[in-house]
């Protein structure tokens, strides 16, 4: 996090002072032996992880490995699916997020999500930006321009489209559509953002901007990204978790396992599973 | 010039160029008899459809406008009556119209809802299942058993309520008929509605409620809206219920009554008229069914403009 005041310096004087490392993030998401099953198909057993405040989360693996299934269990979004069932624990920020007593949709409204295909609504990139302010009770036009304008801003698509937010929200590229899906997600203010590779539709200069645009938000939101492409995990990531489809000899199925999960760098250069290094390395996968 | 070689001379043997190999290979196969054959077979099934279709218009356009251009608006206007000079068809548009409304205001809500409720609550069980199954089941029964379903219910059992052999009856009757048609109808169009675009509304933290009244319908309308006007349609040429529920073939009077007493009293509808009119002896009577016809024709007509209008409009809103 850069800033000039002069209490962040002191805290990191302070920091070295005590210690070489800085001291990490608080958790946002406590992840304890999750496992998901489709009906009776397991797809992820015993994920065991910690998210980080204020930065970015990579999970990458091949196809089929359960990576998007736990980010979908983040924000209960696995609800959605019939016969959906989580096994183990999630929390945020130390609250069990399959608590019966949590509402599902609370949790969502906190925890927003960027998905693979660009899906704007068939509105106006102004409704499509208002559509969530309104469900939280905004109804004031100038309130609305106000949130919808930020909101475009921050995902530095507001040059772009200020001429047209009330055109249609397809009219826009691919590239524009994705960063307009970000800017609905922020809209509704979210402390995370959760991203289901949202760049493996665009083209390379479109995932470019989104990608400046994420590691320009991370100092102030929490976000968790999936995605294929190992180089996009290397740039933006400072965390990066691994995943791999283990067969199940008994059953002959597959499911994904977490393989390790570490600073991007060190998965990336000095990785401690064999299977890692292999797979960065382009050998398997 | 290049183009002097590619012309093959039968004077002069083709050298064995690259082109020439390329030429070979590439003009081998000549004529597409198969795709042309295919593609006759397709316009000759338009054409066997469009003959028996125009065959069917000019037969009963011939009969029918000399009447309809002859007695004009009186023909529409004149409630019915014994002598065919004098008889008109205003109690069948009249009747037809009210079963339109009554079909509108009970199948189409019911219909809509009970696909929303199975498309996007229901979970998918063997039950849920086993009623959709139901339903597609229903949807293909003869018009005529819902006549009978009509006359044991709404004729006979609840006949202090509803007149009897009236136009209430009927419509219930009707609207239970086309109600299948109208769920199907829905459940396929909600059912076309992309997974992601409802996703993206749950991400926004939408309730179920939310989603679907500001994504899902808005988004399947145009879908539902098509369907709808199909029932209806196929509603409006229904006879075989309509008989057996009593609507009147002969003919019959309407005095002053109110409005409760007109859709408790007797009715007929435009389908109904082409039935007992074509089994009229008199010879005249021939030409007033062609254009009892032709009107009905006229109103499906109508319908569908007003369908294609209904459709183009939620498809705009749609595009935002």
């Amino acid at each position: 996090m850069i800033t000039n005041s002069p209490v962040a310096e002191l805290d990191v004087i302070e920091h070295a002072g005590l210690s070489a490392l800085p001291q990490p993030n608080p958790v946002v998401f406590e992840i304890g032996n999750l496992s998901v099953f489709y009906g009776d198909a397991l797809a992820v057993k015993d994920v065991t992880m910690n998210v980080r405040e204020h930065q970015i989360t990579a999970f990458i693996g091949p196809s089929g490995c359960g990576k998007s299934t736990v980010l979908r269990c983040l924000n209960r979004m696995n609800d959605l699916i019939d016969g959906a069932r989580v096994q183990g624990m999630v929390s945020y920020h130390n609250v069990d997020l399959y608590d019966p007593a949590v509402q599902a949709v609370e949790v969502r409204r906190r925890i927003g999500m960027v998905f693979q295909k660009p899906n704007p609504f068939p509105k106006s990139v102004f409704e499509n930006i208002a559509f969530g302010p309104r469900l939280n009770g905004i109804k004031k036009k100038s309130d609305l321009s106000g949130i919808v304008e930020q909101a475009l801003r921050k995902a530095v698509l507001w040059d772009e489209v200020k001429d047209r937010l009330k055109d249609s929200a397809f009219g826009l590229s691919g590239g524009q559509q994705q960063r307009l899906c970000i800017a609905r997600a922020l809209a509704v203010e979210p402390d995370v953002l959760l991203m289901d590779e949202p760049c493996s539709a665009l083209d390379p200069i479109a995932t470019g901007r989104i990608e400046e645009l994420l590691q320009e938000i991370a100092s102030t939101y929490t976000i968790v990204i999936v995605t294929h492409n190992m180089g996009q995990a290397r740039r933006i990531s400072e965390q990066t978790a691994f995943f791999l489809t283990r067969l199940d000899e008994v059953s002959d199925s597959r499911y994904g396992v977490l393989v390790e999960y570490d600073n991007t760098e060190k998965v990336f250069t000095d990785p401690s599973d064999k299977r890692t290094l292999q797979y960065i390395m382009g050998q398997v996968g | 010039m290049a183009e002097s070689y590619s012309v093959p001379r039968p004077d002069v043997p083709m050298p064995q160029t690259r082109e020439s190999k390329a030429r070979t290979a590439l003009t081998r196969v000549g004529f597409d008899f198969k795709g042309h054959g295919f593609r006759g077979l397709l316009s000759a099934s338009v054409g066997l459809s469009l003959f028996a279709l125009f065959f069917l218009l000019y037969g009963v356009t011939s009969d029918g406008i000399p009447v309809l251009a002859e007695r004009g608006w009186d023909f529409l206007s004149s409630p019915l009556s014994a002598d065919p000079s004098r008889t008109g068809v205003w109690q069948g548009l009249k009747g037809t119209i009210q079963l339109v409304v009554f079909i509108l205001v009970f199948a189409v809500p019911v219909g809509m809802a009970s696909a929303v409720y199975l498309e996007e609550y229901a979970e998918d069980t063997w039950f849920t299942r086993f009623v959709s199954l139901n339903i597609r089941n229903l949807a293909g029964v003869p018009s005529v058993v819902y006549g009978i379903l009509g006359l044991s219910v709404f004729v006979k059992f609840l006949g202090d309520f509803t007149g009897g052999r009236s136009v209430i009856s009927a419509g219930f009757t009707l609207s239970i008929l086309v109600l299948p048609l109208v769920i199907i109808a829905a459940m396929e169009a909600l059912r076309a509605v992309p997974q992601s675009h409802r996703e993206g509304a749950f991400g926004l933290g939408a309730t179920r409620w939310e989603v679907i009244r500001h994504q899902v319908i808005p988004y399947a309308m145009p879908g539902i809206a098509t369907g709808i006007v199909l029932s209806v349609l196929r509603a409006l040429g229904e006879t075989a219920p309509l008989i057996l529920v009593g609507a009147v073939s002969g003919f019959f009077t309407t005095g002053d009554q109110n409005v409760v007493e007109d859709l408790q009293g007797p009715f007929t509808a435009l389908p109904m008229l082409i039935f007992s009119w074509a089994r009229q002896p008199k010879a005249e009577f021939e030409e007033l069914t062609s254009a009892v016809i032709v009107v009905t024709l006229f109103v499906l007509l109508l319908s569908t403009l007003a369908a294609v209008l209904v459709r183009n409009r939620f498809e705009k809103r749609r595009q935002g």
